[in-house]
């Protein structure tokens, strides 16, 4: 056998052989070993899962316990609350806009560049969602907004001013809460996200449900702030869309300070010359 | 030789018919009196007397475009579909005075612009008004014979405010609504008739139909009529009085020198007329303002973060935000001081305060004379530190009316930033007023210093016996006049608490009152120098010089100073330095 | 409108001294006045190349500002208004841009220009003008008094009491009319500011879409703005600003949390539905909507004046300077299962007023 195969060695076919079972074997020990964010399709939910609880352990427990029962300190301190029941749709708003790992307890959470990419999201809101019955991730038919005809701009503003004007201000810039925390800017931020938030309710920002704001009528909402966000300013420079607070300090500034310089020289009497009129 | 006749010819042609026109009107309105006077009436020459004028010019604007506004404006708060050109908007159910905002932004070429100026100009109009008579109180040119066209000026600011805020609720946006529901708690918070008030104003219940209509005449008929009057009575009472003008050489209580009205003040007043419209309309072009499509129609229901009022109204919102929530219940009725106090008496007690001060002042000092050279604000250190406690807790009231933007945009506790207010209304002013007082005393020290001993230059020279003194370089006579031509106030004093024959003298109790606010008015002034005191010192610098030379230092002597530049006597020469010509 | 019209050039040796009506101020200056300055000329006084450039400059400025307004003028038909189907420059709407800086600049220009044709080219000698005191001299000021006095002596105002005394009241008089004129202004209050339309049965539902509520809708923390059914069942009855007049008032914000965090003064004990609870959305400091609402701490900001209220405990003032607690609008489930109000309100709602109590 041995020498069958040492005999063969040199067959001219030989070398194609060992590159052919190369090849096989490297293709089996790379299906075999590698990164699970390659095919998540074909996976069990149940792994999806078992590998968000490992993310979970490391990344969440601290603040929201180890079964994502919450931490609330003996004095009453809300460490992290529970998480059971929030659904995969706050924990993809919390940890895809990156409010979510916080570095420590605090009165709020702002946005900040993301932590864990998308597969991770993925497990992470898997696991979550495994611990109790909560909202999920939304259809992008709720959220697309490309579409939206002007009738459901117009209603979606409606919804807008009535629901999130008072806390997000009229052009979506955001306003300040008691205590020192805000309402952040919707500018910029992805439709999922503002679905999500509408649906969740991230921290101070109250729960609207799909009962009682029906998906349509928030994928209308979110057309109206799209609209907001890439409106043409029809008067000029916008001022920062914080009323009449920034329009009186231009008007100070610019306005007032232009005329007053326009006095000064006015009532300067110029240069003198150095001899007389001949 | 020929052109220039035929150039002499065409002149008289020119001045012939100039005649005819004079002539003509004079024949039938007799106005060649009364324009042999004002014609050439001067006016002297300083930026910070055109301050009223960005006010005057301001008016004009919001009259022009005011007009062009009210061809399209609908005043009414019948309900309308909306179908402009604003997408966004349409299909929604509004107010027709609403629907013809949004109407006259899109579908009229120039109509945005022209909204735009008249708001741009209304916020111009009533800040210029405002530095104007800040002007006006801290050169002390409110004094005798002018009370009563400061008080105009004070009716004029006050109406401006009125005017302005009746116009930013016209339009029935959300922002103009959301003020006029304030407006009508505030009304509500009148004790007794309150409700009334809001029921007769507003035709019944709030936001009712009549409103709008209503608001529409008071701000484009009777407020308007009533501005225009007065600025006629502020602008005679002007050219009556003369202007006042800056003490200096030539410049006395008895004459006013500057420029004639013809041609010099018709070109500068008209040329800054065109800067003030052209900067406006540059302003309505590039800075949006009041973007009324963004707010949405007005709704009970609806709020947006960030209301605010305009600027001149901040300082009472923000009034309305730092006051404690005061309420009294007696006998089942309601009085609101949280309301009533910064919304409604807050106004009147500033304009009171405002309207009597010269009065007031008057009484303290006991000046009963005309003044027509302005004080500079050093040498009446008591009204400056007033005014600048005055301008201090307009400005704490100002933020505070911003307090939920100052929160948002420098992450700070909207609660943290009310609690400082509450304390700091009431402690910066009086810090403003001590600090204020004393920089003014110290200015005038410094004056004093400057006239007596010359200005500082800089160099330091050392003396042979090794120490070291900074040069002291004369002023010129003019500078020298200017800062020593000032009244000397003397406080008043007390009669005596009794005649000689020891009954007390009558009304003694408000004398002595009298006597010691004056003291405390003018008390501490430092005095100006005398002209024996200015003798003396020149002298001294005279002899100093000398001392310089026999190897006295200076330092030993005080022997650098001296105060005024003089033809011969003493100069920088002295101590080497170059001595420049200087203007006479 | 009385002047001296006395004018005087500097230099001619007077200092200012002149027509002395008015007595100098304070005491005797140290320094005696050096009059006014000697006038200097200016470079444009001298130098006929620079007076030429001056011109030019000037009638350049108004050449500028001439094609400003035709520009606005091309500008005017060039550009179109409507937000869709309008230009847009640097991100702003063209046709404002380029109206008000054309409009702008033209102005700008002729100001500038007549400016610096007065600074320049206008003679610019410092006139002297007199004053006089603000008062008529003693005779005049005399003999107004006599001519007032010799009028009302004519008049018998004075002699004639009865005639006076009837004048005067029949003047005060009418001042009523005036006022009671003004009576149609409005209705009397009556007792529109203590009621609205909310009783006992009637469905809340959702602002704008006007969907009831059922309890099992609504999770923890939710917020519903929300309003009373008849304004949806029954809008025929609101049109206009009737619908506002009454919204004005019955506005109301619907929210979860859960029970044990719920602290209910005695007699509100089954104010709520498992936690919900509703209370009236217009702030009773002075009428702004509140709906500010923070889910963890229960609390309602409002967004005017920061007044800060407890929603957990019965509506209390936290913060800020209204006084009044947040008035509350009892809850229950109808026969169908939709959230109802159990009565009206029970304490007037929006901003205090005197005859509140």
């Amino acid at each position: 056998m041995v020498r069958k195969l040492s005999t063969r060695r040199r067959h001219p076919l030989a070398g194609f052989v060992v590159l052919l079972f190369a090849l096989v074997v490297a293709g089996g020990l790379y299906s075999a070993f590698r990164p699970a964010v390659a095919d998540e399709s074909g996976k069990s939910d149940a792994q999806l899962i078992a590998e968000g609880r490992q993310l979970y352990e490391v990344g969440c427990a601290s603040c929201h316990g180890l079964n994502a029962e919450g931490i609330i300190t003996e004095r009453g301190k809300n460490i992290g609350p529970p998480l059971i029941g929030v659904g995969a749709a706050a924990v993809d708003f919390q940890v895809s806009t990156g409010r979510m790992p916080m570095a420590r307890p605090d009165t709020q959470a702002p946005d900040k560049p993301r932590t864990y990419d998308e597969g991770e999201v993925d497990k992470l809101a898997a696991y979550i969602a495994s611990l109790g019955p909560g909202p999920a991730i939304p259809d992008p038919e709720y959220y697309d907004v490309s579409e939206a005809t002007d009738e459901q701009i117009a209603r979606g503003g409606e919804f807008f001013r009535t629901n999130c004007t008072a806390c997000h201000n009229f052009a979506g810039v955001g306003g300040a809460l008691p205590e020192g925390r805000y309402a952040p800017s919707l500018h910029g931020v992805e439709p999922i996200h503002i679905y999500e938030a509408m649906l969740t309710g991230p921290q101070q920002m109250p729960v609207f449900s799909d009962e009682v704001l029906t998906p349509l009528q928030k994928r209308d909402v979110i057309a109206y702030i799209k609209t907001l966000e890439d409106q043409t300013a029809y008067g000029g420079l916008e001022l920062g869309s914080r009323g009449p607070v920034g329009e009186g300090l231009w008007g100070w500034t610019f306005g007032i300070g232009a005329l007053v310089l326009a006095a000064v020289w006015i009532a300067n009497n110029g240069v003198r010359a150095e001899r007389k009129k001949p | 030789m020929s052109s220039s006749t035929a150039a002499r010819s065409k002149a008289g042609a020119a001045s012939r018919s100039t005649a005819g026109v004079v002539t003509w009107l004079d024949e039938r309105l007799g106005i060649g009196a009364l324009t042999k006077k004002q014609l050439r009436k001067v006016f002297p020459d300083h930026w910070s007397f055109m301050l009223g004028e960005i006010a005057l010019w301001s008016f004009v604007i919001l009259l022009l475009t005011g007009t062009f506004l009210s061809f399209w404006f609908k005043p009414s708060m019948a309900e309308v579909e909306y179908m402009g050109s604003y997408a966004n908007l349409r299909g929604l159910h509004m107010s027709e005075a609403y629907a013809s905002t949004l109407d006259l932004s899109f579908d009229v070429r120039g109509g945005l612009l022209m909204r735009q100026m008249h708001h741009w100009s209304a916020n111009l109009f009533l800040a210029s008004m405002t530095i104007h008579m800040l002007r006006v109180f801290f050169t002390g040119a409110f004094r005798k014979p002018r009370e009563l066209n400061w008080m105009i000026g004070l009716a004029l600011l006050m109406l401006g405010i009125i005017e302005g805020f009746a116009g930013y609720s016209l339009p029935d946006d959300l922002l103009s609504g959301t003020g006029l529901r304030i407006a009508q708690g505030l009304m509500l918070s009148i004790p007794v008739v309150g409700s009334y008030i809001s029921f007769f104003v507003f035709g019944g219940e709030f936001p009712g139909d009549d409103f709008i209509p209503r608001l529409y005449t008071v701000h484009v008929l009777l407020v308007p009529g009533i501005l225009l009057a007065l600025i006629t009575a502020h602008m005679l009472l002007l050219v009556y009085h003369k202007h006042t003008q800056f003490p200096g050489p030539g410049r006395t209580n008895n004459n006013v020198v500057g420029f004639p009205l013809m041609p010099v003040y018709m070109a500068k007043a008209g040329g800054f007329f065109f800067i003030v419209f052209g900067v406006t309309a540059l302003m309505g072009g590039l800075l949006q303002i009041n973007p009324i499509w963004m707010y949405g129609p007005y709704n009970p229901a609806e709020v947006t973060a960030g209301s605010q009022p305009d600027w001149y109204m901040g300082w009472l919102e923000g009034g309305l935000r730092i006051m404690p929530n005061w309420e009294t219940n007696l006998w089942g009725y309601t009085l609101s001081w949280n309301v009533l106090i910064p919304g409604v008496l807050l106004l009147g007690v500033l304009f009171a305060l405002l309207a009597f001060y010269p009065f007031i002042e008057r009484w303290i000092t006991g000046d009963d004379r005309e003044h027509h050279l302005l004080e500079r604000p050093r040498n009446a250190p008591t009204r400056t530190a007033f005014g600048v406690a005055g301008m201090t807790a307009y400005a704490l009231l100002w933020i505070a009316g911003g307090n939920d933007i100052l929160a948002y945009e420098f992450g700070l506790s909207l609660n943290a930033i009310t609690y400082f207010m509450r304390v700091a209304i009431f402690v910066v002013p009086v810090l403003a007023f001590i600090i204020t007082r004393r920089w003014c005393l110290s200015l005038q020290r410094h004056d004093r210093e400057v006239v007596l001993h010359g200005y500082e230059t800089g160099v330091i020279v050392r003396s042979p016996d090794g120490s070291y003194a900074e040069i002291h370089r004369p002023i010129n006579p003019v500078r020298a006049y200017e800062l020593t031509m000032h009244e000397q106030h003397t406080p008043v004093e007390a009669p005596a608490a009794s005649d000689a024959n020891g009954v007390p003298a009558p009304a003694q109790g408000k004398e002595r009152l009298r006597s010691r606010l004056s003291h405390f008015w003018y008390a501490d002034d430092v005095s100006k120098p005398t002209k024996e005191e200015l003798e003396a010192a020149a002298h001294h610098a005279t002899n100093g010089s000398h001392a310089l030379e026999d190897g006295h230092g200076p330092a030993s002597g005080n022997g650098a100073h001296l105060g005024i530049e003089t033809s011969g006597i003493v100069g920088g020469q002295d101590f080497g330095l170059e001595q420049k010509p200087k203007a006479p | 409108m009385s002047d001296d019209g006395q004018h005087d050039t500097p230099g001619t040796g007077s200092n200012g001294a002149g027509d002395n009506s008015l007595l100098p101020i304070g005491p005797q200056e140290p320094l005696d006045n050096p009059g006014v300055p000697e006038h200097q000329p200016r470079p444009t006084d001298v130098d006929p190349a620079l007076e030429r450039r001056a011109e030019r400059q000037v009638a350049a400025m108004f050449v500028v500002g001439a094609v400003m307004a035709l520009a606005f003028c091309v500008a005017y038909f060039l550009f179109d208004p409507h937000p869709e189907t309008g230009e847009t420059a640097l991100g702003v709407g063209a046709s404002n841009l380029a109206l008000g800086v054309t409009l702008g600049l033209s102005l700008l220009l002729i100001g500038l220009g007549a400016i610096q044709w007065a600074r320049k080219l206008m003679a610019d000698h410092e006139m002297i003008e007199y004053r006089h005191s603000a008062a008529s001299t003693v005779e005049d000021r005399q003999e107004a008094i006599a001519a007032f006095q010799a009028g009302s002596e004519e008049s018998g105002l004075g002699r004639r009491k009865l005639i006076r005394n009837s004048l005067l009241a029949s003047m005060a008089m009418l001042g009523l009319p005036a006022v009671v004129l003004l009576r149609d202004l409005g209705p009397l209050p009556g007792v529109k500011l203590e009621q609205t339309v909310w009783r006992r049965g009637m469905r809340v539902v959702s602002d704008v879409s006007g969907r009831a509520i059922r309890p099992s809708e609504v999770p923890i923390g939710q917020l519903i703005n929300a309003e009373p059914a008849v304004f949806f069942e029954h809008a025929e009855e609101f049109e206009g600003n009737e619908l506002l007049n009454e919204k004005a008032k019955a506005a109301v914000i619907v929210v979860r949390m859960p029970p044990e965090e719920y602290t209910p003064y005695p007699a509100r004990r089954d104010w709520d539905v498992e936690g919900i609870l509703c209370y009236s959305k217009i702030c009773p400091h002075v009428g702004c909507p509140i709906s500010l609402y923070e889910q963890q701490t229960h609390h309602v900001l409002c967004p005017c004046h920061q007044s800060t209220f407890d929603l957990a405990n019965n509506g209390v003032v936290l913060f800020g300077p209204a006084s009044r607690n947040l008035p509350q609008l009892p809850l229950g489930v109808d026969g169908e299962g939709y959230l109802i109000a159990m009565s009206g309100f029970q304490e007037p709602v929006g901003a205090s007023f005197w005859e509140r109590g």
